[in-house]
């Protein structure tokens, strides 16, 4: 029977086993979405095409597959670039469809014509112009396949308007994908393997660096078996956070920038690196003249281009990290590295206990305090997605994480107005999970617009807006390198409350400490989304902090430990 | 530094649009790229001479294996190997210089594969520092125009080895990585 190149992608589309799609109709995506009605999608209707693909990304992020995005062509397609570059930086997997121009207009300017797989060259895994009906499937097939083998990434697929409309018999080809050039399964050889075997037992300082591949991998029961036998520390990058429990003896918390400070010092002292899944980057390293100057470096990747790219290692092991390190596990030795991990107790002295509880209340509500609260009220089981700024910070400090794919944030790229959409996306591929979106006053307002795809969509995502009137942590950067002077970071926002009401939605604000808990409590329990805005100190900063370019363990502290907050 | 890579690709639209965009995003210099179709049909092959130094080399190959329709990726700088350029100048001569210009592509080895009444059309062929050689002797007579193919490069011996085999390849590594803060992004 023939069928048409629209009914062909929903078609292809089922057999990768999509179920859900984000998108936005239009003129040269017509006719895959009049196909649609067909076939047993669900279509959530964002209300800006960048909203779809960080939903994409949030619903693969959470649930562990490929997410959809779906847009015309023009500045349906361009809208998407934002978030195509997010999911790249981040390595999550997003297919994103678009319809184009019919492909005898190409080349013309036509109406809503735009060079999308030109644009997004740069910015995805790989891209696929289509413009015949019978290339969909396979164009389809493929797109999937590289969307999640290897180092996964964003993949685009350009769909012409005579493509989707034009028939053609279809003969589905059940086989694996194999692309000549294509090579997620690169192995390092055995000799390697024993080298990074041996440094292991050796080591005397080694920590675990648990980065994003460990989620990407399922790799996260095999490393938690390999730091008990050889009772090696684990230190993790802002995309690693969960990859580890938070509540293990063995975590020390986040590196980096605004990493804690004795995992800092830790790094320098350490005799040995064991890089897992992570790429190094320039948030984690510091200065890296400096860094880690005693320690060895294993690196496992199954992306070779990152061996060396920053961090001259010792040994760099390519291959996917779970199976790279069930060779290695059976051949470590049982360690004791208990003056080790007593050294890096010491270092911790009596800094920046996060556990900030029974801090008196001095009448002022911290962003940390709310973070912390939220942790405490959910049990640390909910799925939390983060927008960019202070507040993402803060989360990463005081929100403790025991379970992989619970805290999903933009970490390569930075995006401001990622979380809202992305925590819709992470509600649809887990909608048995309690999810929360923390989300800065800034970052909040460049895709607010998709409250109206909660109230139309019906679905419980409770949004906690950490309002410190300024675009917090640029204003964190004026104050302390550009001399306090405030160019363009004080807010002036809207009534959130009001807003959410607007939307149909129940909206709450909380000044007082005090209200935290109940805050929290009432907007668990109440059926519907519910955005509580937190109006929290205004010039409050997070510490510890390496200044861009800084040695790692040159960090700037909290000036005068105050008592509302831990002594960072 | 300059490498010489040998690049087999799919021959697919695009795709020397990717190849030339990863040099323009990763920062690397294209001093020249040649492409052309090989012995195996829907393969093509690029010469590429990039000025890198050997780390920048090996980050070069690895990435360029990250593109799916990169099917090998030789660097030939360490190899024994012949390259090549292929040039056309047209220079200025009159009758009474004509005769001291033709002497000189005799020297070269070069040809004279066109004459107009006041010039005329060399075509020379070698590495490229005999045609950098060649064009400066010209140059007192008036080269009008020029063209140059870039360098095409091939491994003396026999063929490096099959378009499948690169299973293990791409995971050299170089020994030195940049230890300045060069790669330090001072953004918010
Ligand atoms: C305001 C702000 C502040 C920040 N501060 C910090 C900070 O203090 N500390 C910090 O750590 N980060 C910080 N970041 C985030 C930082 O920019 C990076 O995004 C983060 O460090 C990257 O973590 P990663 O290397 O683990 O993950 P990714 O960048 O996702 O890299 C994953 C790595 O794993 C590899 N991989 C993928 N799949 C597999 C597999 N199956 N097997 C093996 N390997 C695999 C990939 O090839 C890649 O190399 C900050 C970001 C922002 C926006
Ligand atoms: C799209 C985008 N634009 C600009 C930036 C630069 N930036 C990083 S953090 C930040 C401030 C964020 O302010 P807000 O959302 O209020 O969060 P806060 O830091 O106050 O918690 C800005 C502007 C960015 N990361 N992304
Ligand atoms: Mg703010």
């Amino acid at each position: 029977m023939k069928r048409t190149g629209a009914q062909i992608l929903w078609e292809a589309l089922i057999r990768e086993g999509v179920s859900t799609v984000f998108g936005y109709p239009g003129g040269a995506i017509l006719p895959a979405y009049d196909a649609m009605l067909e076939f047993p999608i669900k279509h959530v209707l964002v209300r800006h095409e960048q909203g779809a693909t960080h939903m994409a990304d949030g619903y693969a992020r959470a649930g562990g597959g490929v997410g959809v995005a779906v847009a015309t062509s023009g500045p349906g397609a361009t809208n998407m670039v934002t978030g195509i570059a997010t999911a790249m930086l981040d390595s999550s997997p997003i297919v994103c469809i678009t319809g184009q121009v019919g492909s005898k207009l190409i080349g013309s300017d036509a109406f809503q014509e735009t060079d999308i797989t030109g644009v997004t060259l740069p910015i995805t895994k790989h891209n696929y112009l289509v413009s015949r009906a019978q290339d969909v499937a396979r164009a389809v097939k493929e797109a999937f396949y590289v969307a999640k083998s290897g180092r996964p990434g964003p993949v685009l697929l350009d769909i012409t308007k005579d493509a989707q409309q034009a028939s053609c018999e279809v003969e589905w080809d059940d086989s694996e994908v194999t692309l000549p050039g294509y090579r997620p399964d690169l192995r390092a050889t055995q000799e390697v393997y024993q080298r990074a075997i041996d440094m292991i037992n050796n080591a005397k300082r080694p920590i675990i660096f648990a980065g994003h591949g460990i989620m990407l991998s399922g790799a996260m029961e095999v490393v938690r078996a390999l730091a008990e036998r050889a009772n090696i520390p684990v230190a993790m990058t802002l995309l690693g956070i969960g990859g580890f429990p938070a509540s293990h003896p063995l975590n020390l918390g986040m590196m980096g920038m605004h990493g804690e400070a004795w995992v800092n010092s830790a790094i320098q002292e350490a005799d040995l690196l064991l890089a897992f899944g992570m790429r190094f980057d320039d948030r984690v390293t510091g200065n890296l003249a400096t860094y880690a100057q005693n320690a060895k470096k294993i690196h496992i990747d199954i992306d070779p281009a990152e061996f060396n790219k920053n961090v001259k290692v010792d040994v760099p092991l390519t291959g996917d990290l779970r199976h790279v390190l069930e060779e290695i596990l059976p051949h470590v030795t049982e360690g004791d590295r208990s003056s080790w991990l007593k050294a890096i107790e010491a270092m911790k002295g009596d800094c920046a206990v996060r556990d900030i509880q029974n801090l008196p209340d001095s009448g002022h509500l911290y962003a940390a305090h709310v973070i912390n609260d939220l942790w405490r009220v959910t049990d640390g089981d909910a799925i939390v997605v983060t927008d960019v700024g202070q507040h993402q910070m803060w989360e990463a400090q005081y929100y403790h994480h025991d379970q992989p794919r619970t805290l999903i944030t933009s970490g390569g790229l930075g995006t401001m107005g990622f979380a809202l959409p992305a925590a819709i996306g992470a509600k649809f591929a887990c909608p048995d999970k309690e999810v929360w979106a923390v989300v800065g006053d800034g970052g909040f307002q460049m895709t607010q617009a998709e409250l109206a795809t909660i109230a139309q969509e019906q679905i419980k995502v409770n949004v906690a807006i950490i309002n410190n009137g300024y675009l917090g942590m640029v204003r964190q950067w004026q104050e302390f390198f550009y001399d306090r002077r405030y160019a363009a970071t004080p807010l002036l926002n809207p009534d959130f409350v009001k807003l959410a009401e607007a939307y149909g939605l129940s909206g709450m604000a909380v000044t007082k400490r005090a209200g935290v808990v109940p805050g929290v409590e009432a907007a668990r329990e109440h059926a519907g989304a519910v955005i509580l805005e937190f109006k929290v100190e205004q010039e409050d900063s997070v510490f510890p902090m390496v200044p861009a370019g800084a040695d790692l363990d040159k960090m700037i502290r909290r000036p005068s430990p105050i008592v509302e907050t831990a002594a960072d | 530094m300059r490498h010489t890579f040998a690049v087999h690709v799919e021959d697919t639209p695009g795709v020397l649009n990717r190849v030339a965009s990863l040099f323009r995003r990763r920062a690397f210099n294209i001093e020249s790229l040649t492409v052309g179709h090989t012995e195996t049909a829907g393969v093509s092959r690029m010469t590429i001479v990039a000025d890198t130094d050997d780390h920048g080399a090996l980050r070069l190959e690895a990435n360029l294996y990250k593109l799916v329709n990169v099917l090998r990726v030789d660097d030939i700088t360490v190899r024994p190997s012949v390259q090549r350029d292929l040039a056309m100048i047209k220079v200025a001569a009159t009758p009474e210089t004509r005769t001291h210009v033709m002497q000189l592509v005799d020297v070269f080895r070069a040809r004279v594969i066109d004459v107009a009444p006041d010039s005329v059309i060399i075509e020379a062929t070698g590495p490229e520092d005999k045609i950098d050689g060649l064009v400066e002797v010209l140059r007192q007579y008036g080269v009008i125009e020029m063209v140059r193919t870039g360098c095409v490069a091939m491994a003396r011996g026999p063929k490096i080895g099959g378009l499948g085999d690169g299973v293990e390849r791409g995971t050299q590594v170089a020994d030195e990585a940049p230890a300045d803060d060069s790669n330090v992004s001072y953004s918010v």
